[in-house]
């Protein structure tokens, strides 16, 4: 069963060497997914979600290190990216560069997976009409400011699903997005998954994305994790404190918003 | 203050060389060893010696004594220039920038004018009009770089004119010109300080090199491009007359730039970076 | 786009028009009767009726705005009047010697493009290393330095001492290169800088870390994103180096014996030659004003976002 887990991290610690020196980031991280399972990476902003991600990639910005674990993709010596693993970033339109266009970037993301583009012509039309975009032609020559979001969104998973890679690593992919984007962008990650045993790790602060698409759930805070579960158990029986208060900010916002006397009447009981 | 020169070792040094260079234009007689102007035949290129610390030029004078006396007129002239620059341009900006209007409308068109035009070539221009010597070269330079500082300051004043006006009406009444004044002034005046002095260095080459071009200062007068304009046919047979009097430009302007740096980015670092000029 | 450029073109007369205006005006104030110097230089003996008929070939007999207006009409025909020296006519004297300050500064504007984008790329990149120390220092330093000082530099060392380079004059590559460099410095040292700071701020940015997880080399990152990006900021500043190096190339011109048409208006002010001065002074202003405008032009051509803002934006 290892041998089929799209990723596999023990022990990560992850420090930085700005300011206080050897100040941990991450500390201790273990965390499995499996092919085609989602496990979902959930915690507030700096609780080191990211940094992990950026880890796996090997994208650690200057001034921050790995100093202890491994992270490996079961399989292969070292984990290429956009081969391997592909990332899928929040606020898109911030990921593509300005000057050039969507086409562009998916010839140099070909060129750079060893596809030259004029051997395979459609791979890019494909790779978008499976992200759902209805006339893929139409959107190759544009560029990114005259795309929406949710646009530019379903171009990078399509620009991610290029290489054929096991893992995909979504960052925030849906926190930028209105609601209805949000769950096409969802449901078309969900989809992909189940066509090509892909395995996600999927990070996010809303507990809702998770319990939509994760099949596990890791709760991580302040660079530790605190349990790693099913999601349905762990949403409906939280071992950890924290995990309890997340729930409980979520579901008061949430019983908040469906409760029949909203907003007229005064408080809304919670469990 | 002592974090500030730590953080960034060349102020000291450029400080005490501007303090230098002030010293020797203020007390050039007392600093030089002779006559800048005396002539000698006799001594004509004599090596270094004890009395005559980097020896004497082609004509037999002091070549020491004239690069002291040359701080003058190097010194002087780019004050001059500044002075003139910032009066100006306070005034004419500063109005702009106020009053509004028409009167903005009309000034800032003139300064679009004379943005217009190559600022080394116009001032070459004006000096081929109204004559050669330094008051000249000094005219000319304030005619053409006044338009980019009440450029700045205008905008400055519109800046602070609306914070001026939306304060004051807090405040009920007393929104006197004289108020506004006191408080629109400083802050410009601070800012407009740090341009000038990243400007000084232009101007000093600017001055120098009209000088070198026999445009400037007119010989006998020391003065540091003069000089090396006078040397040019002895470059193989006498390079230090060329070599000392460019050495004094170059730390001149290397001092002022240095200073300048030093204020911005204490003061603040976006301010004029590499400010537009068609030097 | 097209619009802002046709705009931009439509106003160019306008420019070349007020230019010319200023020009005229300034003229007017020069000291001295102008009838004088032109019989001086002539070496015509200033008798009152020498003088009544100076004044009548100069045009100084008429109103200011029908001297204005036929100045301008003549100046429509290329027409700048005639060198108060030479006799021959202006125009054919400045059309004479402008290729020699072009190739100068042509020569120059290449060094400057060419050097400044890998030493500011590569101080952007190994910020505070040695590499990066020492090009800020150079670009410091280049800022500082009279750029005819530093030519006579060259000459005493590559000229004077080693014998390498002739000193002076115009011909092949091995003359232009000292006037060259000299004239280069200190554009090539504000260029250097801005690329640097320029490349230090687009380094962060969040497409640069999106290209390397995508799989892209490191050095199209660099080049491509980076690079390209940073460039566009600073686009319009490359229209200063222009000024620059039109104003510097007089001063460059004198020390190298460079046959261009700054020693030749150099010449001209120490004649006090106003026609040859008007001319040069009408030309450098116009090949400066349609640089600044190709400039402006090529910044909007560039970057997508201006290009294509009139369009159907967002779908």
């Amino acid at each position: 069963m290892a041998t089929d887990a799209a990723l596999v991290i023990d022990n990560l610690s992850i420090e930085t060497t700005h300011g206080q020196a050897g100040r941990r980031l991450v500390s201790d991280v273990g965390l499995r997914v499996g092919a085609g399972e989602v496990l979902g990476l959930i915690g507030e902003s700096g609780s080191g979600k990211s940094m992990t991600c950026l880890a796996v990639m090997d994208l650690l910005p200057p001034g921050v290190r790995v100093c202890g674990g491994s992270v490996r993709m079961p399989g292969r010596e070292a984990i290429r990216r956009g081969r391997d693993a592909a990332m899928v970033l929040q606020n898109p339109s911030g990921c593509f560069d300005p000057v050039m266009t969507i086409g562009g970037h998916f010839k140099e993301t070909l060129r750079a997976l060893g596809l030259p583009r004029d051997r395979n012509p459609d791979r890019a039309a494909v790779a978008l009409g499976e992200a759902g975009f209805d006339d893929p032609e139409s959107v190759l020559p544009l560029y990114p400011f005259q795309m929406s979001g949710g646009m530019l969104q379903r171009a990078m998973i399509a620009l991610a699903m290029l290489g054929g890679p096991r893992l995909l690593l979504a960052d925030e992919a849906t926190t930028d997005l209105d609601m209805p984007t949000q769950a096409g962008v969802l449901g078309l990650i969900d989809r992909l998954r189940k066509t090509r045993g892909l395995g996600v790790l999927l990070v996010t602060h809303d507990l809702s994305v998770a319990a939509r698409l994760a099949d596990r759930v890791a709760v991580m805070r302040d660079g530790r994790i605190l349990e790693t579960g099913p999601v349905g158990r762990i949403f409906a029986a939280p071992r950890h404190d924290y995990t309890r208060t997340l729930l409980a900010a979520h579901f008061d916002l949430h019983d908040a918003l469906c409760a029949p006397d909203f907003p007229d009447a005064g408080d809304a009981a919670t469990a | 203050m002592i974090r500030f020169l730590r953080r960034r070792p060349l102020v000291a040094p450029a400080l005490a060389v501007v303090a230098f260079l002030l010293a020797m234009a203020l007390f050039a007689p007392q600093l030089a060893t002779d006559d800048p102007d005396r002539t000698d035949i006799g001594r004509k290129l004599a090596p270094p010696s004890l009395s005559e610390p980097l020896g004497a030029d082609h004509l037999g004078r002091s070549i020491y004594s004239r690069l002291v006396y040359g701080s003058r007129a190097s010194l002087g002239s780019v004050a001059l220039i500044m002075a003139g620059i910032l009066v100006l341009s306070f005034t004419v900006g500063g109005a702009s920038g106020y009053l509004g209007g028409a009167v903005d409308g009309a000034v800032m068109r003139v300064c679009d004018v004379v943005l217009t035009f190559p600022t080394f070539i116009l001032a070459l221009f004006l000096i081929g009009i109204l004559g050669t010597g330094l008051t000249n070269v000094v005219i000319a330079i304030v005619a053409t770089h006044w338009a980019w500082y009440a450029r700045m300051v205008r905008g400055m004043v519109l800046q602070l004119r609306h914070r001026e006006h939306v304060l004051a009406a807090r405040v009920a009444g007393a929104s006197a010109p004289g108020l506004a004044v006191r408080h629109i002034l400083p802050p410009i005046a601070g800012q407009m300080a740090v341009l000038a002095t990243l400007d000084i260095g232009h101007m000093m080459l600017h001055v120098s090199g009209l000088s070198f071009l026999g445009l400037g200062v007119q010989p006998p007068t020391p003065e540091w491009g003069v000089m090396i304009g006078d040397a040019r046919q002895f470059l193989r047979t006498a390079p230090q007359l060329i070599l000392f009097p460019g050495l004094m430009i170059f730390l001149s302007v290397m001092a002022f730039n240095v200073l300048g740096d030093a204020l911005r980015d204490h003061l603040d670092p976006h301010l004029a970076q590499e400010h537009g000029h068609g030097h | 786009m097209y619009r802002y450029i046709l705009r931009r073109l439509a106003f160019l007369p306008v420019i070349l028009f007020t230019v010319s205006l200023v020009v005229f005006l300034i003229l007017r104030l020069a000291p001295g009767d102008p009838a004088q110097s032109y019989l001086r230089l002539s070496q015509i003996p200033p008798t009152a009726e020498n003088l009544a008929m100076a004044r009548e070939v100069l045009g100084l007999d008429k109103s200011v705005t029908a001297q204005y207006a036929a100045w301008l009409g003549r100046a429509a025909r290329l027409d700048f009047g005639r060198s108060y020296v030479t006799g021959r006519p202006v125009i054919d004297e400045i059309l004479h010697y402008l290729p020699a300050t072009l190739e100068l500064a042509g020569a120059s504007l290449l060094i400057t493009l060419g050097l400044s984008a890998p030493l500011g790329v590569a101080a952007a990149l190994r910020r505070n290393s040695l590499v990066d120390h020492m090009t800020r220092g150079l670009a410091f330093a280049g800022v500082s330095i009279p750029n005819f000082w530093f030519g006579f530099l060259l000459a005493w060392l590559f000229s004077a001492e080693l014998g390498w380079l002739p000193p002076l004059g115009r011909g092949g590559p091995e003359r232009l290169v000292m006037p060259a460099l000299s004239l280069a410095l200190m554009s090539l040292a504000v260029n250097t800088r801005l690329i640097r700071a320029s490349m230090l701020e687009t380094m962060h940015h969040r497409f640069v870390l999106y290209a390397r997880a995508r799989g892209v080399p490191e050095r199209m990152v660099v080049w491509r994103h980076m690079f390209v990006n940073a460039l566009i900021p600073i686009l319009t500043a490359t229209g200063m180096h222009v000024g620059e190096l039109l104003g510097g190339a007089v001063v460059v011109e004198s020390v190298f014996s460079w046959p261009g048409v700054g020693r030749y208006a150099v010449s001209s002010i120490y004649n006090r030659d106003f026609p040859v001065l008007q001319c040069f002074m009408l030309v450098m202003t116009a090949i400066f004003v349609l640089c600044n405008l190709a400039v402006d032009i090529a910044y909007v051509v560039a970057d997508p976002r201006m290009r294509l803002s009139n369009q159907a934006g967002r779908l």
